[in-house]
């Protein structure tokens, strides 16, 4: 075991099982000092199994994890940050209620006063360039800031390992510009960085190497310099990604939806209030709403499938029918579908079975209550053609939402609406933790349906899927949208400047 | 005028402190994420615990100690259905109410018609002799000093020190504490026995002090209104103190008037007290962001660590 001695972090054979999955198999991982490595797997890969490990909150079934040549045990979180090894979750582990310092403070394994930690929490924050205002509130924090929390309650405990669970997801594209210039300082000054992520060019502009996982299985451990995205992406996925086709139609239609300001108050202080909206979509377009987390999407949302009713009714107008002061099931009716972006507990019931997941968002439009009673043969039917058409896969119509994968119910969702025929469509999040190979086909059914003459919404925080299908993009950012633009006339900076809510119009000639 | 009105404050002293212990205990129950609507229940244990024990040893300290005791062996019941074994927290609590009640009521049959003489006054010398406000404030038997002790002390636990910090954290996310690897199980498990054993006091109080006597069902609603009393005092000490205060006053106000013989049943006098709490609340809950700020997050949400 020579060869240990220069890595910090050695995994052997690392496997965990849980009931009815193995979610990594003899996973082997080495990283040195001032490396930032990739762990790169698509959803479901055993990613997060495996860095749960090493952080102590799973323990393995098998495997031996060595830092700094020794073997050593991870029980615990506790015990993990006592050797060094720092984490930022994916979804954050912060308490709204408690202000910044409080938050820092019960991450800190050895109490110190309110006041020393704030004055720390400021000069760290300074040097790496990570604006943070330790008094505030959590609540009253962006996504972004509230990812600097994590990051300075990481450094403070002066890590030598920082895990870093798909930290971009959340960030405009001049966030993570900002993050990877913190990064890459901080793997100069010799912290090994574990970047955990599926995008497969963040990987080739941060990290030295990456370790590909596959169903639960480690792949390869490559250079990223000597490899393509194209070569990583088939390693992660065990398959060449089909290109994705872009069936355009040439002209866009009559306007299907228009929105006018319906002006909707946020239901309380931790909401958005919608200002201005002023939007059409046409017959035969998609058109992208990007947008970092938090900034009035769910509000959007529900201002336009009914769930929030305005004030006036031709403040949205579907169809050339004013729905403002509508609900769902008229809105419904008049011809707009709405995918939300939580799929169980908003566009799913988790308890109930797919047949009656089915039933609730179609029985008006497809007609599927006769006599007052469920027309439960047609239901079943309809059920069982969307698991068919999607390919979701279930062991059966009759299994509750809640015990399918979140890829397998978000292409049961989506081709729950899809399969309606709507005049209108709006998706929130159409990809979120879908694998890549389900994202495609998702896609592609959304441009489909545009190019059959429906007008399509998404709403979405992944700007690359939005610069890929969408005719026209936008942003919304603290409840107001931006103008639109033709996604062929505009750069990724530039939306990433609207979703910061600056104005295109001063300083860039607009492209028509 | 006086003669009327030093009585009748004191009376209001009386009548507030066991919803004040009931109230402060759940508080601090609720802050961990626990909703234990078993109060009650282990009020009225409390109470009959604490009126066998003087009855049988003659000690007052016993008693209170007993009361304590066995208020947190009933949320120990509580804490273990609901945190080791998943059950669902308001029908729990709700047994545990019910429970509650009977079994006291069994163990009281023998207890009916007994008398006592009532917790020792104490006087705190020098202080007690200023006019009008030694009286007041200075001449109480030790569990209305307690009360108010215990206030401050919540206060300090739950904002100045580390484990206060912790337990509203684990109220506010338990995931994320877990994450943090905060033992949130055991966590929940103290604040719901310290719940448990503040009711206990409470229950006492209404049997050695408030009345001096047993007679079954003796809490009448206190515990409910002390659980009402966390929710109007949106999660925060102070405000349970002057909350305990206002209801206590609402029940005395009602005693006086019926005294008077103000022409309205007393029934509906008796009401008072139960609709105010409803109709504060309502007015409380109105201020949704108000609730969504102070409320802990994860209130009566069951956990399952994924270990």
């Amino acid at each position: 075991m020579n060869s240990t001695s220069t890595y910090l972090l050695e995994l052997q054979g690392m496997r965990k099982a849980f009931p009815g999955v193995l979610a990594t198999d003899n996973v082997d991982l080495k990283i040195k000092p001032g490396e930032v490595h990739a762990l790169l797997g698509e959803n479901g890969a055993g990613k997060s199994t495996l860095v749960k490990m090493i952080y102590g909150i799973l323990k393995a079934d098998a495997g031996s994890i060595y830092f700094n040549g020794k073997p050593v045990e991870i029980n615990s979180p506790a015990q993990a940050r006592e050797l060094g090894i720092a984490m930022v979750f994916q979804h954050f582990s912060l308490f709204d209620s408690l202000s910044v310092v409080e938050n820092i403070s019960l991450g800190m394994d050895h109490a110190c006063s309110m006041d020393e930690l704030a004055n720390q929490i400021t000069e760290l924050s300074n040097r790496y360039g990570l604006p943070l205002d330790p008094q505030r509130h959590v609540y009253t924090l962006s996504v972004g800031e509230r990812q600097r929390i994590e990051i300075i309650r990481c450094l403070l405990q002066k890590p030598k390992l920082l895990v870093m669970d798909e930290p971009t997801s959340v960030l405009t594209p001049q966030e993570v510009d900002k993050l990877f210039i913190t990064l890459k300082r901080l793997a100069e000054e010799g912290l090994a960085i574990l970047y955990i992520s599926h995008k497969l060019n963040e990987i080739k502009a941060l990290c030295r190497n990456a370790t590909v996982l596959r169903h639960g299985k480690k792949i390869d451990t490559v250079e990223v310099d000597e490899e393509s995205t194209q070569t990583l992406a088939a390693m992660m996925m065990g398959r060449e990604l089909k290109e994705f086709k872009h069936p355009r139609k040439s002209e866009p239609g009559e306007i299907r939806l228009s929105v006018n300001d319906p002006h909707i108050p946020a239901a309380d202080k931790t909401g958005i209030s919608l200002q201005i909206l002023n939007l059409t979509v046409r017959a035969g377009e998609v058109v992208g709403i990007s947008g970092v987390a938090g900034n009035g999407q769910d509000e959007l949302l529900a201002a336009l499938n009914g769930e929030k009713r305005s004030s006036r009714a031709d403040s949205i107008i579907i169809e050339g029918r004013a729905v403002g002061r509508m609900g769902p099931n008229e809105r419904r009716l008049s011809g707009l579908a709405s995918v939300p972006e939580k799929r169980l507990g908003h566009g799913a019931v988790p308890d109930m079975d797919l047949v009656e997941n089915a039933f609730l968002t179609s029985f008006t439009r497809l007609r599927l209550i006769r006599y007052g009673l469920i027309d439960r043969e047609k239901t079943v039917e309809f059920a069982k053609k969307i698991i068919r058409n999607f390919s979701v896969k279930t062991p059966g119509s009759d299994v509750p939402a809640s015990s399918l994968s979140g890829g397998n119910l978000q292409k049961f969702i989506i081709g729950r609406e899809l399969m309606q025929n709507p005049e209108i469509l709006i998706v929130s999040q159409p990809t979120w933790g879908v694998d890549a190979g389900a994202a495609l086909t998702i896609r592609q059914e959304l441009r489909e349906l545009a190019a059959e003459g429906a007008a399509v919404l998404v709403i979405s925080q992944d700007l690359d899927e939005l610069l890929e299908i969408s005719d026209r993009i936008g942003a919304i950012c603290g409840g107001r949208l931006s103008r639109f633009y033709p996604t062929s006339s505009i750069t990724t900076e530039q939306v990433g400047m609207l979703m910061a809510g600056v104005c295109l119009e001063e300083g860039m000639p607009h492209v028509a | 005028m006086m003669e009327l009105f030093i009585p009748a404050i004191l009376t209001i002293i009386t009548a507030a402190t066991p919803l004040l212990f009931a109230a402060l205990g759940e508080l601090v129950t609720e802050k961990s994420g626990v909703l234990n609507l078993g109060i009650e229940g282990m009020m009225v244990i409390g109470a009959i615990t604490g009126f066998v024990t003087v009855h049988l040893t003659g000690s007052a300290t016993l008693a209170i100690l007993a009361s304590l005791l066995a208020g947190a062996i009933m949320s120990s019941i509580f804490a273990v259905l609901v945190l080791k074994l998943h059950a669902s927290q308001v029908p729990t609590g709700l047994a545990l109410t019910i429970f509650g009640i009977g079994l006291s009521a069994l163990i009281g049959q023998s207890m009916i018609g007994v008398a006592y003489q009532g917790l020792p006054v104490i006087s705190i010398p020098v202080l007690s002799s200023i006019p009008v406000l030694g009286e007041l404030l200075f001449k109480h038997d030790i569990l209305v000093f307690m009360s108010i002790v215990m206030v401050g002390a919540v206060m300090w636990f739950l904002y100045r020190t580390r484990y206060g910090l912790i337990l509203r954290a684990v109220g506010d996310s338990h995931e994320a504490a877990h994450a943090m690897g905060y033992p949130v199980i055991k966590i929940r498990f103290l604040a719901t026995l310290f719940g448990g054993a503040m009711s206990g006091v409470g229950g006492a109080y209404l049997s050695l002090a408030y009345s001096p006597l047993w007679v079954e069902q003796m809490t009448a609603g206190r515990g409910w209104i002390a659980l009402a009393l966390v929710v109007f005092a949106t999660w925060r000490p102070g405000r349970v103190l002057l909350g305990a205060y206002l209801f206590g006053g609402i029940t005395i106000l009602q005693l006086h008037a019926q005294a008077l013989g103000i022409g309205v049943p007393s029934q509906v006098m008796s009401m008072l007290p139960y609709l105010a709490t409803i109709i504060v609340l309502v007015i409380i809950s109105s201020d949704r962001s108000r609730i969504k700020l102070n409320s802990p997050a994860s209130l009566g949400k069951s956990f399952h660590p994924s270990r």
